[in-house]
Parts: C-alpha cells; structure tokens; sequence
C-alpha cells in the first residue's frame, strides 16, 4: 500500500497557474491570486487520497493489456513491460468529497470552482509521480543491473491502450475497494482519479524511438518528454 | 470616465461588488437597461474574451469578470424583461451521454451567457434524446455538446443524426468540442461547427445564431 498526503499532493502555485493557461512571464492578477489560495485552503480540507497497488507478473498484465482487443496496433506499451523488472497495478483517488465541492462551486462561485477543479487535477496527476518514486525506492532485484530503475506510471487511454483496458484493470486490481466506480464509457468515479500500470526497470526501456500515428492528436506529450529524458537503450 | 465606460472597465477587473452598483447608478442616471447591457457589460466582457484568447489574462481573469458580469445582469434582468429585450438566442448545452466531465462545457456556458445568449445548461451524461427534445421544447437555435473520451464522442454524430430525422438541422444547428474533438471530426459526423476552446465556442454560437 502506498501512502499518500494531501500535503506531498498539494500542487504548486506555478503548475496551477500553468495549467489554468498564464503564460509565463505574466504577473497573474492579485484577485485570480486570492482564488488560488482559496482553492488550495479547500484542498487541503477536502482530499482525501486513497490507493490500492497489486504486484502481476508479465504474463499476468499481458491479459489486461490485451483487454477488449481495442489498443492501437503499435502501442509503445507492447514493447515496454515485457522488458521490465516490476509491474504493479495501481488506482488512485481523490475521494468524493473534493469532487462534490467542485460541482457545487460550479453551480455558484464558478471561478473558485474552475481553480479548484485544477488544483484537484494536478494533485491527482502528482499521485501518479508519488507512486513512481514508491516503485523506484523499491529493491532492485539482482542488484543495479542497467543502473538505478525508472518508474513510470502508463494508463489505460494514453499511448495507444484504449481506454476500455480500464475494464480489464479493474476486474484484476479491484479498485472499488476504496470507493472507485468504472461507468459503461470507462470513466471513473470520484472523477479525480487515475490508474494504470507502474512499470519500473532500467531507464532504458522507457525510451520510445518511433513516433506513432496516434502521437499527432496527443494533447499531453507527457511520454515523449519522459522518453527523451530515459538514456538510448 | 463615462459611467458605461466605468461599468466595463470594474467587469474588466472582476469586481463583483462595483459592477452591479454602478448599473444601478447607470439606470438610476436615466440610461436605458439594453444601453448598459450593450455598451456597459457585454463591451467588458468582449474585451475581456479577446484579451483572453490572446493570451494576455487567464482563465481565472475571464471567469472573475463573468461573475461580476452576472452580478450587474441580476440588476438588469426584470428591466429587460419588463421591456421585452430579447437576448441573442437560446443555446442547448451539455457534456454527451457517458461523460463527466463537464469544466470545459461549464466555461463555454459562462462565456455564452457572458455574451448574451440564454443558455439552457443539461448538465453531464446527456442522452442525444434529450438534447434534440429539450431543443425543440424550448425553441432553441443551437445545441452545444462537449465530450472529453473518445468512446463518448459518438453521441454526438447521434444527436446531428436524430436532429435530421426529426427534420430539426436546418433550425438548431450543432457546435462540438472537447480535447479529444477536432474540426475534421465534426465535419465527419455533420455537425455545423467546431469550437478549440470556450472563446472560439462564442465566435462560432454567434456565427451559427446569426447574431
Ligand atoms: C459546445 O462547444 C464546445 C466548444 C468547446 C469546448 C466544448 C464544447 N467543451 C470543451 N471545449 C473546449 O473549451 C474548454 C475550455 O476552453 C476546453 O474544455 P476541456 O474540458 O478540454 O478543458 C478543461 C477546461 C481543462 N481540461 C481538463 O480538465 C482535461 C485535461 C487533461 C490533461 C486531463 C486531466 C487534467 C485529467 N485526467 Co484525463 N485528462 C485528459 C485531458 C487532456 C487534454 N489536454 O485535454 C484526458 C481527457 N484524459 C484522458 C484519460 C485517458 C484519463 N484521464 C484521467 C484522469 C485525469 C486527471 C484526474 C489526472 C485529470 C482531471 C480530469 C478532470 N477533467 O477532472 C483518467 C480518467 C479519469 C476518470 N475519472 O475516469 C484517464 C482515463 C487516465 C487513467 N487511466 O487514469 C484522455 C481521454 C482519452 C480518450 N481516449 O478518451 C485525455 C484526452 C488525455 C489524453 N489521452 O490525451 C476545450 O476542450
């Protein structure tokens, strides 16, 4: 089990901003600024963050990953975890109460729901960054082989695993045990949650030498910037 | 300063508290109530969307500025009704069947009403039953759906299918958009328009509305 705070969750100021689109350089106004402080007062009160991780063996994640059969022909992942040293599934939660707040704000203080609602997203996807660096304080088996590993987090709806591999995840890790609902469109409630695959190995296999046809409609490279920061295998 | 000038330079600043009094001194000046919705709130906020899609202020900016612009209409409204002002068009909204996420079609709702329009919000989960019915009840001249799966973006060619069933496209036309929605694809299902983001979704509502 991993532990999580919503202290180590809480985003920082700049990302916030960022993702609410200031453009660096920008001085943001000292109102957007005192709604900023508001949402993250809120946060604080509000999070409460829950995991569950599960160990699977290759073979194991190769029925998940295989899911309802609908990943890209080329999915990156195909030629990732086969080559890694650990895989844990893993699901992550904000919990309802953040989500419910949000909603409720929307219906009268909108932009102090809108900066919440990106406080809240970002702290989710710092859950994701949390769990790499658990995997990674993990003992190498074998001791250093390829140097220190690299955990990343890869989830189903990213590089080429359809999102319906939610199903098969779900029906491998459970997540409902800490209040994780799937809907029929693979989307999960509480809304600020995340999941997917922890694979950690050498840097290495990380790196993605090809650039794939789905790449061009990507909104979020995160993937390419981790590729490029993993040594050539 | 001119006191419309005032009125959208506060709106401009997101300061709830002065708008909604200054439209109160306006009105009470003798200015007519569509005068200070025109010229005072929705002049504001239209610099406040070009601003915005330049990047010059961010979103927090646009919304504290719509929240002040709501508070100076919440003054204007019976006046405009007692007087019969029309606003620009009704505008169905709502994130598609299977989908929660709705930030995105929030904020194309806040810059709608921003810009005049009346927008009747359906919230997340929205059947393409229910978009076409509720369009036709309310006499509205634009569905605005979002979505933000891939899995949940075929409701949407749903909705423009039902509509032309119904012998409804000519007269409520459809605007799509979320992250994973493009132009291309809503050339693809025959939806009328596409909106990047909520600013480019004003521009497009009002080309589609005539307005
Ligand atoms: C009517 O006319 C119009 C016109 C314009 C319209 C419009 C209607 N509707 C919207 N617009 C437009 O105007 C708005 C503002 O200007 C914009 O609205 P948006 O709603 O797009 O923008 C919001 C204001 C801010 N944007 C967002 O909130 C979404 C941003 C991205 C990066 C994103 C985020 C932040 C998150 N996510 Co995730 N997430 C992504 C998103 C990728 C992206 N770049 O968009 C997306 C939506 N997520 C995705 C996925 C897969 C997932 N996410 C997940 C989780 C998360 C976080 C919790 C980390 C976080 C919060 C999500 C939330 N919204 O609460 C998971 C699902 C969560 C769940 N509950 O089930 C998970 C399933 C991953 C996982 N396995 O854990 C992808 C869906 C892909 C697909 N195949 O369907 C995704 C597109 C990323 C990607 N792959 O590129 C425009 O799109």
């Amino acid at each position: 089990m991993i532990h999580f705070s919503p202290a180590e969750l809480e985003p920082a100021p700049a990302a916030v901003r960022a993702a609410l689109g200031l453009k660096r350089g920008v001085e943001p106004s000292p109102r957007s600024e005192e709604l900023l402080r508001r949402a993250l007062d809120l946060f604080r009160g509000l999070a409460a963050p829950a995991a569950v991780v599960k160990p699977v063996t290759a073979e194991e994640f190769a029925t998940v990953f295989a899911g309802r059969g609908g990943n890209e022909p080329r999915a990156p992942l195909a030629g990732i975890y086969p080559r890694a040293g650990r895989l844990h599934l893993f699901a992550f939660t904000l919990g309802e109460p953040l989500g419910a707040e949000i909603g409720r704000l929307f219906a009268g203080d909108f932009a102090l729901g809108a900066v919440l609602d990106a406080v809240a997203s970002q702290a989710a996807e710092n859950a994701a960054r949390v769990a790499e660096r658990w995997s990674e304080s993990l003992p190498v088996p074998g001791a250093g082989d390829g140097g220190p590993w690299r955990c990343f987090l890869y989830s189903p709806g990213y590089c080429g695993w359809h999102v319906s591999g939610q199903e098969a995840l779900f029906a491998a890790l459970r997540p409902e045990t800490i209040g994780i609902r799937l809907n029929a469109s693979f989307l999960m409630t509480p809304l600020k949650s995340v999941s997917g695959v922890l694979v950690a190995g050498p840097a290495a296999i990380h790196r993605l030498e090809a650039s794939y046809p789905f790449c061009a409609r990507c909104t979020s490279p995160a993937c390419q910037e981790r590729s490029l920061a993993a040594p050539p295998a | 300063m001119s006191i419309l000038n005032e009125i959208s330079q506060r709106l401009e600043e997101g300061d709830d508290a002065a708008v909604p009094r200054l439209v109160g001194e306006a009105l009470a000046g003798g200015l007519a109530a569509k005068a200070v919705l025109d010229d005072g709130l929705i002049a504001g906020m239209n610099v406040v969307g070009g601003r915005f899609r330049d990047r010059e202020i961010f979103l927090p900016d646009v919304l504290l500025a719509a929240r002040a612009m709501y508070a100076g209409l919440d003054v204007l409204k019976p006046l405009l009704e007692r007087a019969g002002v029309a606003s620009r068009g009704r505008v169905v909204i709502g994130s598609v069947h299977g989908d929660l996420h709705d930030i995105g079609k929030n904020l194309v709702g806040i810059m709608l009403k921003g810009a005049g329009f009346e927008v009747i919000d359906l919230g997340h989960d929205v059947p393409a039953a229910r978009f076409v019915a509720v369009a036709r009840e309310r006499d509205a001249r634009v569905i605005g759906m979002s979505a933000l799966l891939t899995t949940t973006m075929p409701v949407m060619k749903e909705v423009v299918d039902l509509l032309a069933r119904e012998n409804l496209r000519g007269r409520v036309r459809t605007i799509v958009g979320g992250a994973p929605v493009s132009a291309e694809y809503a050339a693809e299902i025959g939806a009328d328009a596409y909106g990047y983001d909520c600013a480019q979704a004003v521009e497009r509502v009002k080309e589609l509305a005539g307005a």
